[in-house]
């Protein structure tokens, strides 16, 4: 077990807001990514241990949903938005912005270890395309010529 | 004219906090049907409003409610779970109610936990939603804090815990089946139907799943009665419904209006028209999985029934326009590939059809396209239709698809190379697979 005595508890807490622990999968993996950026091998064969499901089951939990990273990401990830109105309104035109302005392409984290650049479905403001999310920051009307504003804001976490 | 809903929400994004809440009027719904009626009665008085679900179906509510059994010999444990997976393409509607006025929803979903006696609740909230949850986070806390959520509230018998599941991205958890699943902790494929989860859901037990805006209603039905609220519409249909407008036009934004108003009004009045240099070429009325309709639609009432008549569904009420400058192939090819990727590959037709549909339609805009590609994409619109799938996502999916292919025809048949092309291209394809073979 190398979980932190301190997931552990919050782990345990999530478990104890369902009937079965296992309802807590998702929050568990959450909880751990949150502190470590991803989820590795270990950490499913340990989170399986405390919610009594086998590491198998809780694989194919983790990977089914696309917020769960099961290899490494940069410290931030930038989701871009690919859907219809931000599709519309020059989706593609920020992403490749993004790309030129980082090196990177679509699933890959620039050398120094900071961003990973991943599309991701409509984010729910579509009043205000084109819409990226940075780490948990969502970023309104993003223009492809004023990145900087974007990339460097030091609230983005 | 009342705007319910959105009373409470602050044009600068601002938070409402408790205090406010209850200055306007907060959580006196739920006092009135906690003191007031019995469990039956606002089950009653929300079929007598007339309010229809606003996740998409548009099932009426008190009917869903009624199908739980309650009473001696009924399961003892019941659940109310919250959708706040709003996921659907073109939708930013729930957004603004969880963000702006987070009390006006946990009074709603407590009015209709009492409603069918389930003393357990979760929201499901989208993970991408980080505002959204540290604001229910801060309004749980507050609301347990004053007693309008816990032990024994307002000295009722009533007791409710109510808890925040963050999830982890997929569309497929709107599903309401797909979504129990997931708040169990598996992957979100559907479940059969029959049993519904009103009968056997969460954990086999009787579960209600009310999307986020149908339950920011409750408070103001149970403030103002029944006919109030059906005064509220323009149409058939009881309340307001918040409307939304994406795309190229002057004003995008969100509005909430009488349930009934006309796509005209709400495109040309509240969005203020298109942009300069762009023409209405179409819309999806309510979400990306919605038949497109016409410039000749407008004055449709956007309401459940007029909007199904002229071949449509309201979906979630919020408009995706198509202007004159963007290729309509090329907007089903992005909403084809959306629905391919976020199947949940439980089902065959869903699985395979839509990387079909989407790979056939790419092949079109890059100039691979030949004339029986199109008649292949309407037998996929049969195939992955109503009956044939798990689930409505494939033939959600087909909505866009079979009307872009019935109203922009030709916009699909310029994609076609020359036939003499086309040939050619088949006969090479032929020698190369001969080759390999």
């Amino acid at each position: 077990m190398n979980l932190s005595p301190a997931e552990i508890q919050a782990i345990q807490q999530e478990a104890s807001h369902y009937e079965r622990p296992s309802a807590a999968a998702i929050e568990a993996l959450k909880i751990v990514q949150a502190n470590r950026g991803w989820v590795s091998d270990q950490d499913v064969e340990d989170i399986a241990v405390l919610l009594a499901m086998s590491p198998a089951e809780l694989d194919g939990v983790a990977t089914f949903y696309n917020l769960i990273y099961r290899r490494p990401v940069g410290r931030k990830v930038i989701h871009y938005c690919n859907s219809v109105t931000c599709w519309m309104l020059g989706a593609e035109d920020v992403r490749l912005a993004i790309g030129a302005r980082l090196g990177i392409e679509l699933g890959e984290t620039t050398a120094d270890g900071e961003y990973t650049l991943l599309p991701v479905v409509c984010l729910g403001a579509c009043d205000k395309a084109p819409v990226v999310m940075v780490g948990n920051r969502t970023r309104f009307r993003v223009d492809p010529a004023g990145l900087d504003a974007l990339l460097q804001d030091p609230e983005a976490d | 004219m009342d705007r319910p809903l959105t009373r409470n929400i602050q044009p600068n994004g601002s938070v409402t906090r408790l205090p406010e809440y209850l200055q306007t009027g907060g959580y006196e719904g739920l006092r009135k049907a906690l003191a007031d009626h019995s469990p039956q009665m606002v089950q009653q008085l929300v079929k007598d409003a007339g309010l229809r679900g606003r996740g998409g179906s548009g099932f009426p509510t008190g009917v869903k409610w009624n199908l739980v059994p309650l009473g001696d010999g009924a399961p003892a444990i019941r659940y109310l779970v919250v959708n706040g997976d709003e996921m659907e393409p073109g939708t930013f509607k729930d957004r603004y109610l969880l963000e702006g006025d987070p009390h006006q929803l946990l009074e709603g979903a407590a009015i209709a936990a009492y409603a069918i006696q389930a003393s357990t609740a979760y929201i499901f909230l989208r993970g991408e939603y980080h505002e959204a949850a540290a604001r229910l986070r801060d309004a749980l806390a507050e609301a347990r804090q004053a007693g309008y959520l816990g032990e024994h509230i307002g000295g009722s018998g009533f007791s409710l815990d109510l808890h925040l599941h963050t999830s982890a991205g997929r569309y497929i958890c709107g599903e309401e089946t797909a979504l129990i699943n997931s708040l169990e902790g598996r992957r979100a494929t559907p479940r059969a139907k029959p049993p519904f989860p009103q009968i056997a859901g969460l954990w086999g037990k009787p579960t209600i799943v009310n999307n986020v805006e149908t339950l920011c209603n409750l408070p103001h039905i149970l403030r103002n009665g029944a006919d109030w609220y059906r005064g509220l519409g323009r149409g058939e249909d009881g309340g307001t419904k918040l409307y939304g407008v994406s795309g190229r036009v002057k004003r995008p934004g969100l509005w909430e209006l009488p349930i009934g108003t006309s796509a005209r009004e709400i495109i040309e009045e509240h969005a203020g028209g298109m942009q300069e240099g762009y023409r209405l070429k179409g819309f999806l009325p309510g979400g990306a999985s919605t038949d497109f309709l016409l410039p000749a639609h407008l004055d449709v009432a956007m309401d459940f029934g007029s909007v199904a008549k002229a071949g449509s569904r309201l979906g979630t009420g919020t408009l995706i326009v198509l202007d004159d400058r963007t290729c309509p192939v090329r907007m089903v090819l992005n909403l084809e590939q959306f629905f391919a990727q976020e199947s949940c590959g439980w089902c065959t037709p869903c699985r395979d059809g839509l990387p079909w549909a989407a790979t056939l339609l790419k092949d079109l805009v890059e100039g691979r396209g030949r004339r029986e590609d199109l008649a292949t994409l309407e037998r996929l619109c049969g195939f992955l239709g109503p009956g044939n799938t798990f689930c409505a996502l494939a033939p959600g999916a087909m909505e866009p698809l079979q009307s872009a292919l019935k109203y922009f025809r030709e916009d699909f048949e310029n994609y076609l190379p020359p036939q003499a092309l086309a040939d050619a291209a088949a006969g090479s394809l032929l020698a190369a697979g001969g080759r390999h073979g």
